[in-house]
């Protein structure tokens, strides 16, 4: 038998020195559907408790709208559960179209195409369009999808200091002989909720002739003056070739992604990308509610609008608080406190105080670079903003962190 | 051995350490395991070395544990230069 005892004791030694370091994950269920105030049982096997939430990707409030609900539940009835087929066999219904046509107009892009998740749509995006000959730049700092994307492709890959232009500049001037560039880059960095210079980013590619991919997951729905992204924030909504997206975030939340961008781009990965050809087609239910929500935020800027007062309102109350907060104008904001064990032991605390974050630190942030990443939502009102800001002065207080900048809590805290 | 240690190391500060932070690299000094220099990000290191060497170092030599340091990237640059 491969799993021995000893082999058992060794990963439980593992285990509890995990543990030992403060630094376990613990297990939280949520017994309420997902919103600005949820239900959680924790520890495990405790009674459910309320706790406002503040670090889901449900920017916009849809994960339970009662519109998106409406519109899961006629989608289900008008087409059913599940396609049971990959899109291009028999997975493909009209409303897979209409989906896709209105992501398209929503992102002012030529064509889309929806995958199974971003995490599909990164995967198979690449080696559909690029190959050996060409390269791929991306941001040090680009998703892990992205990242696991890039390794399939045949291309050359390389990458440039995050957010740095400068060092931009260097790699595409290196790469002029290759046969095809492409620039890769997050809209909004997931761990640090700063912005892609965009306008920047794309001048760059136009003079040293480069295509341009933006994952947009964290941006899609809230960022830009309509919420089309941050490549409408930056006023160049023509010049992006490939956007890759969520429907798992701000877009409802349950599941679902895509491709969109030039058309013979998009075709190539109807024709190529193995996540789509290999994975199944999404559900009825979902695609019908995603129209709803891309429908809704076509109609109204309401809902992105509350998420950038909410964001002003947070971000405003905690420098005044004192908090170690990265700047920003995204509704992602990451409470620095470098040493992982206070990070964890700070989210355990606000707990206690009613508010549900979580700490983040090795290996999802680099070493020393430990926080407690919040995420704003337009599901929260002023006073959940008000309470959250109130807990974190109180715990930071606690912590003796008020005040202090990167290198006073190092001092007290250690990396 | 010298020069190409020079060389490696002036690279690695310039592609991989920002103006603002607050690290001294040295040829010793450990770049994977300490986070500075990432798996993925590494690639860019083995083109530069490749290029500017003119060899081909193969992927089951371009480990993390090889090129972790200075001292231990310039042993793979001679190996395959010779």
């Amino acid at each position: 038998m491969a799993y021995s005892t000893a082999t058992r004791q060794a990963y439980a030694d593992d285990i509890a020195a995990i543990k030992d370091k403060g630094l376990f994950k613990e297990k939280r269920f949520i017994c309420s559907p997902q919103a600005a105030e949820i239900e959680v049982e924790y520890p495990e096997g405790s009674a459910c408790e309320k706790v406002l939430n503040f670090c889901a990707n449900n920017y916009l409030g849809f994960s339970s709208h009662p519109d998106v609900m409406k519109a899961a539940h006629e989608g289900l009835d008008a087409r059913g559960y599940g396609m049971s087929s990959v899109r291009f066999i028999c997975g493909t219904q009209d409303i897979h179209r209409t989906l896709q046509d209105k992501v398209s107009e929503f992102l002012g892009m030529e064509d889309t195409l929806l995958f199974p998740s971003c995490m599909d749509a990164n995967a198979g995006v690449f080696e559909a369009i690029l190959g050996q000959g060409d390269v791929i730049i991306s941001d040090r700092l680009v998703h892990a999808s992205l990242i696991d994307g890039i390794r399939l492709c045949h291309a050359e890959r390389d990458t440039f200091k995050h957010m740095d232009m400068k060092h931009l500049r260097k790699k595409l001037e290196l790469h002029q002989d290759k046969n095809r560039r492409l620039i890769v880059t997050d809209g909004v960095f997931s761990m640090d909720g700063d912005l892609c210079p965009l306008d920047e980013l794309c001048d760059l590619a136009d003079e040293y002739d480069a295509m341009v991919l933006v994952d947009d997951s964290h941006a899609t729905g809230f960022i830009g003056p309509r919420g089309r992204g941050v490549h409408e924030h930056f006023g160049v909504m023509d010049r992006v070739d490939i956007i890759t997206t969520t429907f798992g975030k701000a877009l409802g939340g349950a599941s679902g992604g895509c491709v969109s961008g030039r058309k013979e781009l998009v075709e190539l990965c109807r024709q190529k990308a193995r996540p789509y050809l290999f994975s199944n087609s999404l559900s009825p239910v979902i695609v019908n509610a995603t129209i709803a929500v891309v429908d809704l935020l076509s109609r109204t800027t309401e809902l992105r609008d509350k998420l950038e007062e909410n964001t002003k309102r947070f971000r405003d109350g905690m420098e005044a608080a004192g908090l170690n907060i990265r700047p920003g104008q995204t509704p992602i904001v990451p409470v620095m406190l470098y040493n992982a064990k206070l990070a964890n032991d700070m989210a355990r605390d606000m707990y206690a105080e009613g508010i549900y974050v979580i700490g983040f630190f090795f290996p999802v942030v680099p070493e020393g670079q430990a926080r407690i990443r919040v995420q704003l939502s337009a599901g929260h009102e002023f006073e959940h903003i008000d309470k959250c800001i109130e807990a974190f002065r109180k715990v930071g207080e606690k912590y003796g962190i008020l005040g202090l900048d990167k290198k006073g809590i190092i001092e007290k805290y250690g990396k | 051995m010298d020069d190409i240690k020079e060389v490696v190391l002036e690279y690695v500060i310039d592609e991989y350490v920002d103006e603002d932070d607050d690290i001294e690299v040295e040829a010793d000094t450990a770049l994977i395991s300490s986070g500075l220099v990432d798996s993925f990000s590494m690639v860019s290191l083995k083109a530069f070395l490749e290029r500017t060497y003119d060899i081909k170092i193969p992927d089951e030599d371009a480990s993390p544990e090889a090129f972790d340091t200075v001292n231990s990237i310039v042993k793979i640059v001679e190996k395959y230069k010779s």
